[in-house]
Order: structure tokens, then C-alpha cells, then sequence
């Protein structure tokens, strides 16, 4: 019984960072309609900026001593920098390269979030060189809690809580909110919500970096328990297109769906089927993509 | 016509003049290239002339890879034209199975389903260490050419001289046949696919049906090129089978310029000369393509061949005589 607990907050685990991430790129694709290559790298970036915030203040003797042993709950106000830094970054990026191409053919689209996806490899691996970063001083700080006879880390729980409240609040905020019902307008129909008065270039630099700091804050909040390294944007890319493929590209009930159904399969890979765990994966975006080609919840 | 043979022959002297020229590192990257131009090639039938983005070649070419490194370690074959047909076999099998499945998207959809086929092959090779190696990968010693020449003693010298002709000879073989694909009635139903779908089903082309013989020609060429390529590696690992190794396929064709029948080829040697380059020079080197390729799609959509193409007609339009009125 212990175990099967286990297995289930692991799976929610998975699934609250994966629908942060696939969330963001799913909002981007349903207002833009843009697919960000770069996406996952936004989520890397913004677990790095994390890691670099609490590994200088919780280790350097520069911070001084005030700062070193700082109380868990300051290292916990400064973890959202990395989502804010991620924000900022696609604040920047959409009105510059990307809005060049909305009239332009998907091709070039892909390509240029390609592009954008080597540049923020490298410029990551230029800024933090090519190791590891942790923050795990939260992680660990936080302890565990006794389930059964296991040690379960508390910090996985605020993990769970986070990817629940980002799920709730954007539902609030897109559903209740009267720039939710502009957003949800400009998705619709881009040409006459501009006509209706709205403007479009701010919803979309809107959109673009809410999207980003969601990402931003997958990143921020995995950071504690697993280290910021090179590649995992990529690894974290693929991942949410399972999950955007699944749910319908585009919808954001389907992103948490499609990030359910990952997190149980992952969970579940891990234990009994590991050698072809991501194969499965691949195979189950796929097999939706020939059923239902918009995805669980997705239109066409 | 004879202006396009023209052209033709003068590439092909200086191809066949290179090793005598270049030194021999300079020869095996040309090799590198000329081999990547024929997975572009490839490409390009489906992008260029089919209008279907394909984000999942890097599993036809890691299938051909795979095959020859499994033929040796398994079956211990070492004849390169046995190599090539096991190659063809196994990516005809694996892109008619893929093909079905992605013939019928467009797009997007497209390119995310072609993406996440080609990782299934890639999470396979990756996980199933006992048979293809893991990340480590696959060694695979310089095969035999048409029975007789080995590359025992200076594989150097084999790779840049005999296995270069032996590349060589394959490329020229392959772009001749996609020259005949592409003019062909049916490389013709292909762009009236790509132009219009609508107009060319009512016409009466079995849409899908083309659609999958272009997918499994395309992957074909692909699959022929990462034969090719493990020689010359000597060893394949799980790198070419990732998504990211499509991508830069991608960029090759962009970067030549994929309207255009010769440009995925110059994209592919030029993008070959570019990252060697990049990658001796700099430890980002990334950065550097990923700016070339932002900055290429934002100013010079048509690539390399369809800039040249312009620049050369806008220079010759001036010499010509005006129209005589009638």
C-alpha cells in the first residue's frame, strides 16, 4: 500500500513540472499558433538562473555571513527567480525574432525556434560552464516525512502543490479574467479580435511570456531536488511534446490530461517496463496522433 | 538544358580532382559532405517538391547506420555493396510502416508525428545496450570495395582516396536518379500535391499512395547516406537516430535552399565545412550555427542556391537586348 502511494506522488510529481512546461507551450501554440522548439530551453534556463540565485547565496563567502545559512523560507521566496528570468527572456525574444514570421510559412517558423534553441544551448553553457548546479540546500532543509516504512522527501509535496495552484490559477485566469477572454479571442480568431479593438502584438507578447514563465517555473521549482545540467531542455522539449500531442496542441485541458497520463506511464516505466519506458511514450503520442490527430482535447 | 550539364560536369571535374589537390583530412570532410548531400537530397524530396516537413530523418539515416554496424557485429559481413543493400532493405521496411502512419498529416502534425516516430527508434537504440551498444555505440571496421579493395594498412588513405571515389561514384549515381524522381510524371504529381491538394486529388492522383512512395524514396536516399557515413565514423551511436540530428538536416536544405533541385546539396557540403570549422574554432559553435540559421531564415529564405540564382539573374538582365516589339 505504501509503495502504490509512492508511485502515485511520484506520478504527480512528473506531472505537475511536465504540465508547467507543456502547459506554457501549448498556450504559445494555441494563441500563436507557433511551435516554440526552444521551449524546453526556456525551462533550463530558468532552473539554472534558480540554481546560480540559491547556490551563491546558501555557499559564497561573498553573500557575506548574513546571508550565509540563510533560513530555508528567504531561499524559498528567491526560487521563482529563475520562472521571472525565463519571462523577461521571452518578453524579449517574441517581439524581435519571432514576429517576423507569424505571416510567414510554418517551416520557417520551426526553423527559427530551432535556431533559438542552439543559441540558448550554448549561451546557458557560456553563462554556468559545462557543470552540474544544484540548490539541493532547500531540498534538503525541507527533510521527509515517514510513509509507512519509506522516507518520502517533503519537498516533492510542494512540488505536487505548485503544479496544482499553476493549474487552478490560469484556469481562473483564463476562464474568469477579462484579459483571459481577450486571449481567448485573439486564439480564436486573430483578425477580428484586431478589428474588435484588441491588440493583437501585446496579447501575443502576453501569451508568449506567460507561457515562458511557466516553463521558467518548472525549471525553478526541480531545480532543489535534481541538478540544472546541460541537455535537459531538450530531454524536457520531447517530453511535453508527448504530452501537447496527447492532450490536443493547443489546449490546456489537455496539456494537464496528456501531463497525467505521462507522469503515471513514467512512473510506471521506471518500475516495470524501463528498458522501453520512453519508447512507449513515443508509441502512445503517436498512436493518438493516427486516432484522434488534434489530440484528446484538441480542434482541428 | 546544356547550360544545367554544363554546370554538372564542371562540379563533378572538380569532385573527382579533389583528392589530388586537397590533402587528405581536406578530402574525408568533402567525403563527410557528399554523403550528407545525399540524405538531403533525400530530404528534399519531401520538403522541396512534396511540401511535407519531415522532422524525423535522422531515423532513416541512423537505420541505415544501424544496419551496416549490426551486419557486421551479427552476420560479420564486410562487402560495402552488401552493406548498401542491407541499408536499402531496412529502411524501405521501416519508412513503408512509418510512412503509413504519416502520409495522411500535413503540417505540423506532420513533422511532430515524424518526430516522435524517429525518437521510438532512438529511445530503442538507446535503452537496448545489449544489442546496438547503448551510448557507446556500434565500432564497425573499413569494409571491402567490390570484393577487392581493403582498407587494411593506412585507413587514411583508404578513406580519402578509394573510399572517396567509392562515395563519389554513389552520389553522382543518386542525384541522377532524383533528377530523373523529380522530372518524372510522377516527381510532377508530387508538386501539384505540395501546390494544391485539392486540386490534385480531383485530378485524379491517389494522394496518399504518392505521398508514401515519396516518404519511402526519401527515406531510402537517407538510409543509403548513413550507410554510407560509418565508414567513415567508424562507429554509429544513438547521436544520429535524436531528433536534433533531423534538425540539422533541416538546416542543411534551408541553408542551400530547399526550392531548388541542387540546393539541399551545396547546403549540405557548405553546412559540413561550417561545423567542422565551428567546432575547431569554438566550444560554442552551437551559437554560431544556431545565429547563422536565424539569420539565414529571417533575410535569405531562399538559401544559398536561390540567393545566387537572383543575384545571377539581376546581373545578367541588364545585358540582355530589349524585346523586339512585334
Amino acid at each position: 500500500m505504501d509503495i502504490v502511494l509512492i508511485h502515485v506522488f511520484n506520478a504527480l510529481l512528473y506531472a505537475s513540472v511536465l504540465f508547467l512546461i507543456a502547459g506554457g507551450l501549448s498556450l504559445i501554440y494555441g494563441v500563436m499558433r507557433i511551435v516554440n522548439l526552444a521551449h524546453g530551453n526556456l525551462y533550463a534556463f530558468g532552473a539554472y538562473v534558480s540554481a546560480w540565485i540559491i547556490g551563491w547565496l546558501s555557499t559564497s563567502v561573498a553573500a557575506g555571513e548574513a546571508a550565509r545559512g540563510a533560513p530555508t523560507a528567504v531561499l524559498l521566496a528567491l526560487l521563482p527567480a529563475g520562472a521571472l528570468a525565463a519571462a523577461a527572456a521571452g518578453a524579449l525574444l517574441e517581439p524581435t525574432l519571432l514576429r517576423p514570421f507569424y505571416k510567414r510559412a510554418e517551416e520557417y517558423q520551426l526553423l527559427v525556434t530551432f535556431g533559438l534553441l542552439m543559441i540558448i544551448d550554448d549561451v546557458i553553457r557560456f553563462l554556468w560552464g559545462p557543470y552540474p548546479l544544484s540548490a539541493s540546500v532547500i531540498f534538503e532543509n525541507f527533510g521527509s516525512v515517514g510513509i509507512g516504512d519509506t522516507l518520502y522527501p517533503t519537498y516533492n509535496f510542494l512540488v505536487i502543490g505548485v503544479g496544482a495552484l499553476a493549474a487552478i490559477f490560469l484556469w481562473a485566469f483564463i476562464y474568469r479574467t477579462r484579459f483571459g477572454v481577450v486571449l481567448r479571442a485573439t486564439s480564436q480568431d486573430m483578425r477580428m479580435s484586431s478589428a474588435l479593438g484588441v491588440n493583437v502584438n501585446r496579447v501575443y507578447v502576453q501569451a508568449f511570456t506567460l507561457g515562458c514563465f511557466m516553463a521558467g517555473l518548472g525549471g525553478a521549482i526541480i531545480v532543489p531536488s535534481q541538478s540544472a545540467v546541460l541537455g535537459m531542455g531538450v530531454d524536457a522539449l520531447i517530453l511535453s511534446f508527448i504530452v501537447v500531442v496527447i492532450g490536443g496542441l493547443g489546449s490546456l485541458e489537455g496539456a494537464l490530461l496528456g501531463a497525467l497520463i505521462v507522469g503515471v506511464v513514467r512512473e510506471a516505466g521506471i518500475t516495470w517496463f524501463p528498458e522501453v519506458e520512453l519508447a512507449v511514450l513515443y508509441l502512445m503520442a503517436a498512436a493518438v496522433l493516427l486516432v484522434r490527430p488534434a489530440g484528446l482535447f484538441g480542434r482541428a | 538544358m546544356s547550360r544545367t550539364l554544363g554546370w554538372a560536369g564542371a562540379a563533378l571535374a572538380v569532385l573527382i580532382a579533389a583528392p589530388w589537390v586537397a590533402d587528405q583530412y581536406q578530402t574525408i570532410l568533402l567525403a563527410y559532405g557528399l554523403v550528407m548531400a545525399i540524405a538531403a537530397l533525400g530530404f528534399n524530396l519531401l520538403l522541396g517538391y512534396t511540401g511535407l516537413l519531415s522532422f524525423g530523418h535522422s531515423a532513416y539515416f541512423g537505420v541505415g547506420a544501424y544496419a551496416v554496424a549490426m551486419m557486421v557485429k551479427y552476420l560479420g559481413v564486410t562487402s560495402m555493396e552488401l552493406h548498401l543493400v542491407g541499408a536499402v532493405v531496412a529502411s524501405v521496411l521501416v519508412t513503408a510502416v512509418f510512412g503509413i502512419a504519416c502520409v495522411r498529416y500535413t503540417r505540423i502534425f506532420f513533422g511532430i508525428l515524424t518526430m516522435a516516430l524517429s525518437q521510438v527508434l532512438w529511445s530503442l537504440a538507446f535503452k537496448f545496450f545489449w544489442v546496438t551498444g547503448g551510448t557507446d555505440g556500434l565500432r564497425v571496421p573499413t569494409p571491402t570495395l567490390l570484393g577487392v579493395v581493403t582498407g587494411k594498412g593506412d585507413k587514411i588513405a583508404f578513406l580519402s582516396h578509394a573510399y572517396y571515389y567509392y562515395v563519389l561514384a554513389i552520389f553522382v549515381l543518386c542525384v541522377a536518379l532524383m533528377w530523373v524522381i523529380v522530372n518524372s510524371p510522377f516527381g510532377r504529381a508530387l508538386q501539384a500535391i505540395r501546390d494544391n491538394e485539392t486540386r490534385a486529388q480531383f485530378v485524379g492522383i491517389p494522394i496518399w499512395r504518392y505521398r508514401w512512395v515519396a516518404f519511402m524514396l526519401s527515406g531510402v536516399f537517407t538510409g543509403l547516406a548513413g550507410a554510407l557515413w560509418v565508414p567513415l565514423n567508424g562507429l554509429t551511436t544513438p547521436d544520429i537516430l535524436h531528433w536534433t540530428f533531423s534538425g540539422k538536416i533541416v538546416f542543411m536544405a534551408v541553408l542551400g535552399g530547399f526550392r531548388t533541385f541542387v540546393g539541399p546539396v551545396v547546403g549540405a557540403v557548405v553546412y559540413n565545412y561550417l561545423e567542422s570549422w565551428a567546432v575547431g574554432y569554438t566550444v560554442y559553435w552551437q551559437l554560431f550555427l544556431g545565429v547563422i540559421l536565424v539569420v539565414l531564415v529571417l533575410s535569405l529564405p531562399t538559401g544559398i542556391v536561390g540567393t545566387a540564382e537572383r543575384l545571377w539573374s539581376r546581373w545578367r538582365t541588364p545585358a540582355q537586348p530589349a524585346e523586339v516589339p512585334r
